[in-house]
């Protein structure tokens, strides 16, 4: 199908026919671009118009005018000049094929417009295929799925985390750290504010943090610790994080509150 | 089974495909039941139950991911109406790649390139998988192991389709239509 509308104008002149043969104006090659698929769908459309007769093509102009768009091309879309070179390099071929006398050995050879006739064929049937299918009803243009509202029941919360688990969860981190203790010198600024901003800032990005990922028992001196332990109990005083654990002895999960 | 069971059955299902907002499945359908119900007798409740919705507004329609209400079709005019910024309707050039994969599927980008004669769009590859419309359904082995695409249920449902074989078929052309002038 062929837009009834083109409109473009080439050196101010309107521009309303299609094309009679296979060359186009360099200036309305975009404008044929959209109107065609390419090179098999102009092809097409000339031969149902019967408006070609390649052996007629007057073929170094072709492909001089070929040659031309190739420079304009280079600008801008030359993936689809490309791809109508490689039609007219095609025909060109095809022609001199048959202009060839055939030596007797070869007699049998397939005639050799064979190949693009096949594919002239196949592409018309896909292109008659997807109107069809365009033409088609579908759903949220004119299929209109009913979607009835419900109130979705909740999904079960996972239980809240007991004090006991916190603070068997806590021990497990002194523990822990217990083995990598060091002497440090230094003071360190420990604001429990900063640590959960930190906090917050690693559950905004991770959603999903565990509670023993969030010591470094390795690096960071037990007063540290203490701090990051005070700043996730200060957050879920002030409810804006949330604690979660599957079953009991499972792993201890926190959670940003999304407001 | 007793009518007041089957009664009830009935609204079951229809409450659950009324809020489904898509397709539901048979086996979708039995998880709605503690007991088991074999899926003869639920075809059979869901054809009553078609027949029940037939004078209403809505029907209920069997496509590829299994059944659906939805509003009959002289509505969607007026429905149309309550949101004018529907989806658009794809391009020409991506209306032709999805006859080729629905048609010649799995193929290749090579493939769909052969056909149309030239070069794919990845956008327009982009746009039918994002819609969730075809898929990736392996690799040919082939140097390069390029991606073999088909069309998904989805498409069918979207189509109203219950399978592919019942897309339009295509033309078939004789070799005699195509007079190349050569």
């Amino acid at each position: 199908m062929i837009p009834s509308s083109i409109s473009a104008r080439i050196h101010g002149e309107a521009l309303s026919e299609l094309p009679q043969d296979l060359y186009i104006p360099p200036d309305a090659l975009e404008v044929y671009l959209e109107a065609f698929e390419g090179p098999l769908d102009l092809l097409l459309y000339l031969i149902r118009k019967n408006n070609l007769d390649i052996l007629d093509i007057p073929m170094a102009d072709l492909t001089r005018q070929y040659m031309l768009y190739v420079d304009k091309m280079r600008v801008h879309k030359l993936e689809l000049a490309a791809d109508y070179l490689l039609m007219s390099a095609m025909l060109i071929e095809i022609k001199s094929r048959m202009l060839l006398p055939k030596p007797a050995e070869i007699e049998s050879e397939d005639d050799p417009r064979a190949e693009l006739v096949r594919r002239l064929m196949e592409y018309e049937a896909i292109k008659l295929a997807a109107q069809r299918i365009d033409a088609m009803p579908q759903v949220g243009l004119e299929i209109m799925v009913a979607n009835a509202y419900y109130e979705q029941i909740s999904q079960i919360e996972p239980p809240d985390v007991s004090f006991e688990d916190l603070m068997t969860a806590w021990q497990n981190v002194l523990k822990r750290a217990s083995h990598f203790a060091h002497h440090k010198v230094g003071r360190a600024e420990l604001s429990v504010r900063e640590h959960m901003s930190q906090i917050l800032r690693r559950l905004k990005q991770d959603r999903f943090v565990e509670f023993s990922d969030l010591f470094d028992v390795i690096n960071e001196g037990i007063p540290k610790l203490v701090v990051c332990f005070l700043a996730i109990l200060e957050l879920a005083r002030e409810g804006l994080v949330k604690m979660s654990q599957q079953e009991a002895f499972s792993p201890i999960y926190l959670q940003a509150v999304e407001h | 089974m007793e009518q007041n069971n089957i009664h009830q059955m009935k609204q079951v299902l229809e409450a659950a495909l009324l809020t489904a907002g898509e397709p539901l499945s048979l086996d979708d359908l039995q998880r709605l039941f503690l007991d088991r119900i074999e899926r003869a007798t639920l075809r059979m409740l869901l054809d009553e139950l078609k027949t029940d919705w037939q004078q209403r507004s809505l029907e209920l329609v069997q496509v590829a991911s299994g059944y659906r209400f939805q509003a009959r079709s002289e509505f969607s005019v007026y429905l149309a109406r309550l949101n004018p910024d529907r989806p658009q309707r794809y391009s020409r050039a991506a209306m032709e790649t999805l006859a080729i994969i629905a048609y010649r599927q799995p193929v290749t980008r090579g493939d769909i390139e052969e056909i149309r004669g030239v070069a794919v769009n990845p956008n327009i590859m982009r746009q039918l998988l994002e819609r969730n419309w075809i898929d990736i359904v392996g690799q040919r082995d082939v140097p390069g192991r390029p991606s073999l695409y088909a069309t998904t249920k989805i498409f069918l449902d979207d189509l109203n389709l219950r399978s592919l074989s019942e897309l339009p078929p295509m033309e078939q052309f004789a070799q005699t239509d195509v007079q190349l002038e050569l």
